[in-house]
């Protein structure tokens, strides 16, 4: 009875005790997580759009394929295993970024020019 | 920073509206909410991908037939694009399927039904569906960044799968007697299992409501659930077909359609694992699993075959 005081969103199901029927997990854990980037179309930058498990890049490029463009969303695919990636820390963020905040003069907005000065 | 002002600037940056990235830092029960949530949307896609794989080869045309193989296809897409978020997480996807089937991890109840006829895969995909897009639309919103890409890609591939479904049962409604009888049918079984998607009233939650704080949900059970039968009883117009619902009734003061109570106890009982097809649906994950072994070795064996040739090379 206990169940019908739980919150019990659609797609979050109070998760239970597992029951006995444990699946025999492969011996070998996980293929290789890879990031997957697409050009949508020519003359625009390759963008990330999530990841996936392949044993190698071509079986990631065949994947990401299958997974990424199945409605034509791309003309060319980057894979990079995800080990590959570095990333700058959230935490250090404030002090990182820091040095642009205080340099105003860097935007065009930053200098008064008499009116008849024209297109610039 | 003490984690009770670390708590404090997270909800800060949600009440701003400012997404959470997968390396920012997050309460661990904002981080095992999303775990249980996301792997177990996912879990609902790959499994969704049965009563309806069951029909594929039984579609009544190939028109039909490669509608639904695209369709099925986009159902393990989703799923993917769900776990690769979960996996952003912390948990590895080894870990998560595991938990499926282990049977720890839940999936949607409404995939323990099963698909008696054709018109059933029609009722999926404008009941079903439809209720699923209610819930998948709230969730772009969702405060978890990665979650809230998946479903923007998702909601783009949705909207055919409703369509396609009422599509389904457009053609049966201005068909034979039989064919009218068969869609009537599909309606009616799959009406209220459909209005069971969205859970429980929200008063029965004595719970503060975490997930709206944490901005995981935007909109209550019963706020979408309202939703949601507003547009299907006009949408059940256009097929000349009725819900199974004699206190279903347009409320003109409200501006919203009344309807009658769910039967919980049907909906507890197969959340529990006793509905109609709650065993079959394991079982057959396990066995996928089990007998897709033998692929993975084999991808393994090559990957490190063709390594070594490079080497050599």
């Amino acid at each position: 009875m206990n169940n019908f005081f739980r919150k019990f969103y659609y797609g979050d199901i109070p998760e239970e005790k597992g029951s006995n029927n444990i699946v025999s997990s492969d011996a070998k854990t996980d293929w290789p997580l890879w990031e997957i980037f697409i050009r949508s179309k020519q003359g625009l930058d390759h963008k990330h759009v999530g990841s996936l498990h392949a044993t190698d890049a071509q079986m990631a490029i065949e994947n990401a394929r299958d997974v990424y463009t199945r409605r034509m969303e791309g003309i060319s695919i980057w894979v990079v295993e995800s080990k590959y990636i570095h990333a700058s820390n959230p935490d250090d963020a404030e002090n990182f970024y820091e040095p642009a905040e205080d340099k105003v003069y860097r935007y065009p907005t930053f200098y008064d020019l008499p009116d008849e000065v024209k297109h610039m | 920073m003490s984690e009770q002002e670390a708590e404090k600037v997270f909800q800060e940056k949600l009440d701003d509206e400012i997404k959470i990235e997968p390396k920012d830092w997050m309460p661990e029960k904002y981080r095992q909410t999303l775990i249980r949530q996301v792997s177990q949307h996912a879990h609902s896609e790959i499994v969704g991908m049965l009563p309806e794989g069951n029909w594929i080869t039984r579609a009544p045309s190939l028109k039909r037939k490669a509608i639904l193989l695209a369709k099925v296809q986009d159902e393990a897409g989703h799923g993917l694009y769900l776990y690769s978020a979960t996996e952003t997480l912390g948990i590895t996807r080894e870990q998560t399927i595991n938990d499926l089937h282990s049977g720890k991890a839940k999936y949607s109840s409404i995939f323990n039904y099963p698909t008696l006829t054709w018109a059933d895969i029609g009722a999926i995909g404008w009941l079903v569906d439809g209720a699923a897009i209610l819930n998948q639309v709230m969730l772009t919103r969702t405060s978890y960044g990665p979650y809230a890409r998946a479903m923007v890609r998702i909601c783009k591939e949705e909207s055919f799968h409703q369509r396609q479904g009422f599509d389904i049962l457009f053609v049966l409604s201005k068909g034979t007697k039989e064919q009218k009888e068969m869609c009537q049918d599909a309606i009616n079984r799959w009406w209220w299992p459909s209005l069971m998607m969205f859970g429980p009233h929200d008063k029965e939650s004595t719970h503060s409501d975490q997930s709206m704080k944490w901005k995981i949900k935007r909109k209550s059970n019963d706020e979408l659930r309202q939703n949601f039968v507003d547009m299907i009883a006009e949408q059940a117009k256009v097929l000349r077909m009725t819900l199974p619902d004699a206190e279903l009734k347009w409320n003109a003061e409200k501006k919203h359609y009344d309807f009658g109570e769910i039967n919980w106890e049907e909906f507890w009982n197969v959340v529990k694992g006793n509905g109609p097809c709650n065993k079959e649906r394991l079982d057959t994950r396990r066995k996928a699993w089990e007998d897709g072994r033998w692929v993975r070795e084999a991808a393994d064996a090559y990957a490190e075959k063709k390594k070594v040739k490079r080497k050599a090379a």
